[in-house]
C-alpha cells in the first residue's frame, strides 16, 4: 500500500510537470491555432540555461531560474515573430506545422553544438531532499512540482478571467476576426501567449531536470510529445483540461511502469489517449464544433 | 401520389423551435418556392430534408418512401439533390471532375480496374465524360471544363456548377438554396431561364429558397411562406404574394 | 467532344512525364554506378532514397489527396519491415532468393495494409489535429510493442513472449530467436538492390497516380475538398477515407520491406520508426507541395541528399538543414514573404520573374 502511494505521488509529480508543458501547448493552440512542435525544445533550452547559470557560472539558484525564464520568454517571442507570424495567413495550416518542426530541429542542433551530445548532470534546484510523513517520505522535487503547477494554473486562470490582456486572449481563442474588430490587437495577444507559454516551458524544464537530472539536447522531445498528448487528452485549447490531462497521463505512466511493464508504459499511455478520443472525439473538456451547413 | 410529402415536421435547437409543424406537398414536375424573412428556418427545412439534421418529429416521404432521419448519402441515393447557400464546390477539382463526382453512383468500376487501367476504365470514363459535358453544356460551362479549377470560376458560374453537380446525381427532386444570391439582374434573368429549362428538359421537380422576388414571382408555380419557423401561408404564387400577412412579414422584417 | 480526349491526354501526359523522368534518373544513376563514379556513401544511399520516395508517395496519398494529417506513418513502415523480415528469416533457403524477397515485400504490404485498415476504422472518424495525434500514438505503440516482442522457432514450432528471450522456453540447440525484443531481427538477407527498390517505387507511383485519376480518386479528393458536399452527392466518406488510408499503409509496408532487407540488423529504435521519422515524411509531402505526388518524390530525394552533401560541415549540417527548412517554408508559403520577394527580388531578375508569372497562371 505504501509503495502504491509512493508511485501515485511520483505520478502526480511527473504529471504536474506534463501539465505545465501541456498548458503552454494548449494556450498556443487555442489562440494561434497551431501545434507548436518546438515547445518541447524550449523546455530543453530552459533547462540548459538554468544549468549554465547555476552549475557553469556558479551563480545563485534563483538567478538561474529567473534567467531561464527570461531567456525562454524572449526565445518564444522571437520564434513566433520570425518563423510563425509570416505563415499565419498561409494557404495550408501544415506550413506552420512544418516550420515548427524546423524550429525544433534548429533548437536541438544549436544545443548540440553549444553544449555537446554527452548528457549533463543537472543539480536539483529544490533545496531540501524530502519530507517524511509517518512511514513514507515525499521527495522535495515532488512537493515543489505539484505546488508550482497548482500556483501556475491558479495564476493563469486569474490572469485570463480577471485581466484585460487575459480577456483579449480568451476573445482571440474564440474568434480572431471578431476580436480584431473589437479593437483587440491579435498580433500582440499571440505574442503574449507565446511569451507566457515559453516562460512556463522554462519552469517545466527546470522542474523536469530537477526530478530527472540527465540533460541533453533531446531531453525536451519526449516530454513535449507527452504533454501534447496530455493537452489533447484534456481537450486541446482548455487550460483545466491540460492540467488534468497532464496529471492523469503522469499517473498512468508511472503506475504502468511500476505494475505492468516499464517498456510498455508509453504504449499504455498512448492507448489510453486513443480510447479517450474514441469515446470523446474532442478530449475530456474539448468543445464539439459543428460545421454550419 | 405526390412526389414529396412532409407532415408535422419539427426540430428544436436547445429551447428554440427552429421549424415547427411544417407541412409541404409537391407534385411531380412542379417548381416550388420556399420564401420568408431571414432566420425564418428555410435552410433548416432543407437540412432536415437532406439529412444534415435529424427532425424531432414529423415524417418526410419521397415518392411514397419514408426518408425521415436518414443519412445524407442515403437521401441522395433515394433521389434528393441540393445546392448550398454558401457554395460548397470541390475547389481543387476541375469543373468537369466536380460533375463527375456527382455521377459517382451511376457509373461503376472497381478500385482494381482503376489501378490496373483495364479496358473498362476507359469505357466508363468516356461515358462519364460525355454525360458530364452534356450537363455542363446546359449551363454553358463546357468550355475548358477539364482545365479550369472550380475555385477559379466566377461566383455566378460557381452557383451554376453546383446545380450541374446536383443534377448529375440524377435526382427526383432538386433543392436550390438561394440560387440567385450575389447575382446581378442579368445573371438572375439568365438563371431563371436555366431553371425553367431544367424543369422542362429534365422533367425535374424543383424546390427553391430565394429572396429575389422577381425570380420567385417569375418562375415559381407555388409558394410556402415561413416566418419564425412556422408556415405563414401556402398556395399558388399569385394568391400567396397578394396575401397582406406576407407583405407585412417582409416589410416588418426590413 | 474534343475536350474529354484532350483531358485524358493531359493528365496521362503529365503522369508519363513523371514516369519518364524517374526512369531517366534511374538509368543515369545506374550508369554512374557501373562506371564507378559513385562513392560508396552515395551507393549506400540509393535504396534508402527509393524507400523515402515511396514513403513520400504513401503519405501524400493521405495528407495531400485525402486531406487528413497523419504523423504516425513510420508505424506502418515498421510493421511492413518486421513482417517481411520475419518471413525472410523463416523461409530463407527454402525457395529462390528473388521469389522469397518478392513474397516478403508483398507480405510487408499486406500486413501493413491490415493494420492500416483496422486502425483506420475507428480513427478516421476523428478530425484534423485529433486524427494527427492518434496516428502519432499508433506509430509509437507499434514501435513500443515490437520492442518487447520475442519470437523464436525450434523443433517444437514457434514460441512467443513479451517479457524476455528466456521466457520463450526454447530449445536453443535446435532453434533460434527470430525477433529478440529490443535487439530486433538480425541477419535478414540483404536483398534490396537499387533496381528492385526502383521497381517498387514505380509500382507505388503508378498505383497512386492511377488511383487519383479514377472514380475512387475523385471521390477521395471530394471528401478532402468538402465533406458535406461529398455526402450530399452520395459519396460514402468513411469508405473512401478507408480506401485511401489502407492503400497508403500497403505502400508504406512495401517501403518497410525494402528498408528491412537493406539492413543487417532491424531494430525499432525511435530514430528509425519513431515520430521523428514520420515527421520527416511529412516534411517531404509539405515541401513537395501537398498533393503533388511528383513534388513529394523530389522533396524526399532533395531533403535526403542535403544532409549528405553537407556532411563535410560535420556538426553544423543539421543546423543548416533546419535553417534551410524554415527558409524554404517561409519562401513557399508565407504570403508576406512571397510578396516581398516578388517586389524586391524576382522583379529584378528577368529569368525568375518569368517563372513567377507562369506560376501565377
Amino acid at each position: 500500500m505504501v509503495s502504491f502511494f509512493t508511485h501515485l505521488i511520483n505520478g502526480l509529480s511527473l504529471g504536474s510537470i506534463y501539465a505545465i508543458i501541456a498548458i503552454g501547448y494548449t494556450m498556443v493552440y487555442g489562440i494561434a491555432k497551431m501545434l507548436n512542435f518546438a515547445h518541447g525544445d524550449v523546455i530543453m533550452i530552459g533547462a540548459f540555461m538554468a544549468y549554465t547559470i547555476i552549475s557553469t557560472m556558479g551563480l545563485p539558484t534563483p538567478l538561474g531560474i529567473i534567467g531561464a525564464i527570461v531567456i525562454c520568454t524572449c526565445l518564444g517571442i522571437v520564434i513566433e515573430k520570425i518563423a510563425y507570424k509570416p505563415l499565419r495567413k498561409a494557404a495550408s495550416p501544415l506550413a506552420v506545422l512544418i516550420t515548427a518542426i524546423g524550429v525544433s530541429y534548429f533548437l536541438q542542433n544549436s544545443a548540440l553544438l553549444i553544449f555537446g551530445s554527452d548528457p549533463k548532470m543537472f543539480t536539483s534546484v529544490v533545496p531540501f531532499q524530502s519530507v517524511t510523513i509517518g512511514s513514507f517520505s515525499i521527495p522535495g522535487t515532488t512537493i515543489v512540482s505539484i505546488t508550482v503547477s497548482i500556483i501556475l494554473v491558479a495564476a493563469l486562470q486569474t490572469f485570463i478571467n480577471k485581466t484585460k490582456p487575459g480577456q483579449a486572449m480568451l476573445a482571440c481563442s474564440q474568434d480572431r476576426d471578431a476580436a480584431s474588430l473589437m479593437g483587440i490587437s491579435v498580433n500582440g495577444t499571440i505574442t503574449l501567449t507565446f511569451a507566457i507559454g515559453s516562460a512556463m516551458a522554462a519552469i517545466a524544464g527546470v522542474l523536469l531536470c530537477s526530478a530527472y537530472p540527465t540533460l541533453s539536447p533531446t531531453t525536451g522531445a519526449m516530454p513535449g510529445i507527452k504533454a501534447f498528448v496530455a493537452a489533447v487528452f484534456g481537450g486541446i485549447g482548455s487550460i483545466p483540461g491540460a492540467m488534468i490531462g497532464g496529471l492523469v497521463l503522469g499517473v498512468i505512466e508511472i503506475l504502468s511502469r511500476a505494475y505492468i511493464s516499464s517498456q510498455l508504459s508509453d504504449a499504455i499511455v498512448f492507448s489510453v489517449l486513443i480510447i479517450v478520443l474514441l469515446v470523446k472525439p474532442t478530449g475530456l473538456f474539448g468543445k464539439v464544433i459543428q460545421e454550419k451547413v | 401520389m405526390a412526389l414529396l410529402e412532409i407532415n408535422n415536421l419539427g426540430i428544436q435547437f436547445g429551447g428554440l423551435r427552429a421549424v415547427d409543424d411544417f407541412k409541404l406537398t409537391i407534385e411531380k414536375g412542379e417548381l416550388y418556392g420556399l420564401i420568408g424573412p431571414n432566420g425564418a428556418g428555410k435552410t433548416t427545412v432543407f437540412n432536415l430534408l437532406t439529412g444534415e439534421y435529424k427532425p424531432n418529429e414529423g415524417v418526410i416521404k419521397l415518392d411514397g418512401q419514408d426518408i425521415t432521419g436518414k443519412r445524407p448519402i442515403d437521401i441522395n441515393r433515394a433521389g434528393i439533390a441540393r445546392t448550398f447557400q454558401n457554395i460548397r464546390l470541390f475547389k481543387k477539382l476541375t469543373v468537369l471532375d466536380n460533375v463527375k463526382v456527382g455521377l459517382h453512383n451511376q457509373y461503376h468500376y472497381s478500385t482494381a480496374v482503376s489501378i490496373l487501367r483495364l479496358p473498362k476504365y476507359y469505357q466508363v470514363e468516356k461515358a462519364m465524360n460525355e454525360r458530364a459535358m452534356e450537363l455542363l453544356k446546359v449551363f454553358g460551362l463546357d468550355t475548358d471544363a477539364d482545365k479550369i479549377l472550380a475555385s477559379n470560376l466566377p461566383y455566378g458560374q460557381q452557383r451554376k456548377l453546383e446545380i450541374a453537380r446536383a443534377l448529375a446525381t440524377n435526382p427526383k427532386l432538386l433543392l436550390l438554396d438561394e440560387p440567385a444570391a450575389g447575382m446581378n439582374p442579368n445573371e438572375t434573368q439568365e438563371l431563371m431561364d436555366t431553371i425553367k429549362y431544367i424543369q422542362k428538359h429534365f422533367d425535374m421537380t424543383i424546390l427553391l429558397i430565394e429572396h429575389d422576388m422577381k425570380l420567385v414571382s417569375g418562375i415559381c408555380e407555388k409558394l410556402t411562406v415561413l416566418n419564425f419557423g412556422r408556415i405563414l401561408t401556402q398556395g399558388d404564387t399569385k394568391t400567396v404574394l397578394a396575401n397582406p400577412e406576407v407583405i407585412k412579414a417582409y416589410l416588418g422584417d426590413d | 467532344m474534343k475536350q474529354k480526349f484532350s483531358m485524358m491526354d493531359a493528365t496521362s501526359r503529365d503522369d508519363f512525364k513523371t514516369y519518364g523522368g524517374l526512369i531517366l534518373v534511374f538509368i543515369l544513376v545506374s550508369i554512374l554506378s557501373v562506371a564507378g563514379m559513385l562513392n560508396s556513401q552515395m551507393k549506400g544511399l540509393l535504396v534508402p532514397l527509393c524507400v523515402y520516395a515511396i514513403m513520400a508517395i504513401s503519405l501524400n496519398l493521405v495528407v495531400g489527396i485525402l486531406g487528413e494529417l497523419s504523423i504516425g506513418h513510420a508505424g506502418f513502415m515498421c510493421v511492413g519491415a518486421f513482417a517481411s523480415a520475419f518471413f525472410s528469416k523463416v523461409t530463407v533457403g527454402s525457395m529462390p532468393d528473388l521469389l522469397r524477397f518478392i513474397i516478403a515485400i508483398i507480405i510487408g504490404g499486406i500486413v501493413a495494409g491490415i493494420f492500416g485498415f483496422l486502425i483506420g476504422i475507428p480513427v478516421l472518424r476523428l478530425r484534423g489535429d485529433y486524427l494527427a495525434i492518434v496516428t502519432l500514438a499508433f506509430g509509437e505503440i507499434i514501435k513500443n510493442i515490437i520492442n518487447v516482442l520475442y519470437v523464436g522457432r525450434d523443433a517444437n514450432g514457434f514460441h512467443f513472449s513479451i517479457t524476455s528471450a528466456n521466457d520463450l522456453g526454447m530449445d536453443l540447440t535446435t532453434g533460434e530467436i527470430i525477433i529478440n525484443g529490443p535487439q530486433g531481427i538480425t541477419g535478414t538477407p540483404k536483398d534490396s538492390t537499387f533496381a528492385i527498390a526502383f521497381i517498387v517505387l514505380m509500382i507505388a507511383l503508378i498505383v497512386v497516380l492511377n488511383l487519383i485519376h479514377s472514380r475512387d480518386g475523385r471521390a477521395i479528393m471530394s471528401v478532402r475538398d468538402n465533406a458535406i458536399a461529398a455526402e450530399s452527392v452520395g459519396i460514402n466518406i468513411t469508405k473512401y477515407k478507408l480506401i485511401a488510408f489502407t492503400i497508403s499503409a500497403v505502400i508504406a509496408g512495401f517501403a518497410g520491406a525494402l528498408y528491412a532487407h537493406n539492413l543487417a540488423t532491424l531494430i525499432a529504435t525511435p530514430a528509425r520508426f519513431g515520430y521523428n521519422m514520420s515527421i520527416m515524411f511529412l516534411v517531404f509531402v509539405v515541401l513537395g507541395g501537398i498533393g503533388s505526388t511528383r513534388g513529394s518524390i523530389i522533396a524526399a530525394v532533395v531533403l535526403t541528399l542535403i544532409p549528405e552533401v553537407l556532411r563535410f560541415m560535420a556538426n553544423y549540417r543539421m543546423l543548416i538543414y533546419s535553417i534551410v527548412l524554415i527558409v524554404i517554408m517561409l519562401i513557399n508559403w508565407s504570403p508576406s514573404v512571397k510578396g516581398w520577394l516578388d517586389k524586391h527580388v524576382y522583379s529584378n531578375i528577368p529569368f525568375l520573374s518569368k517563372i513567377r508569372a507562369k506560376e501565377g497562371n
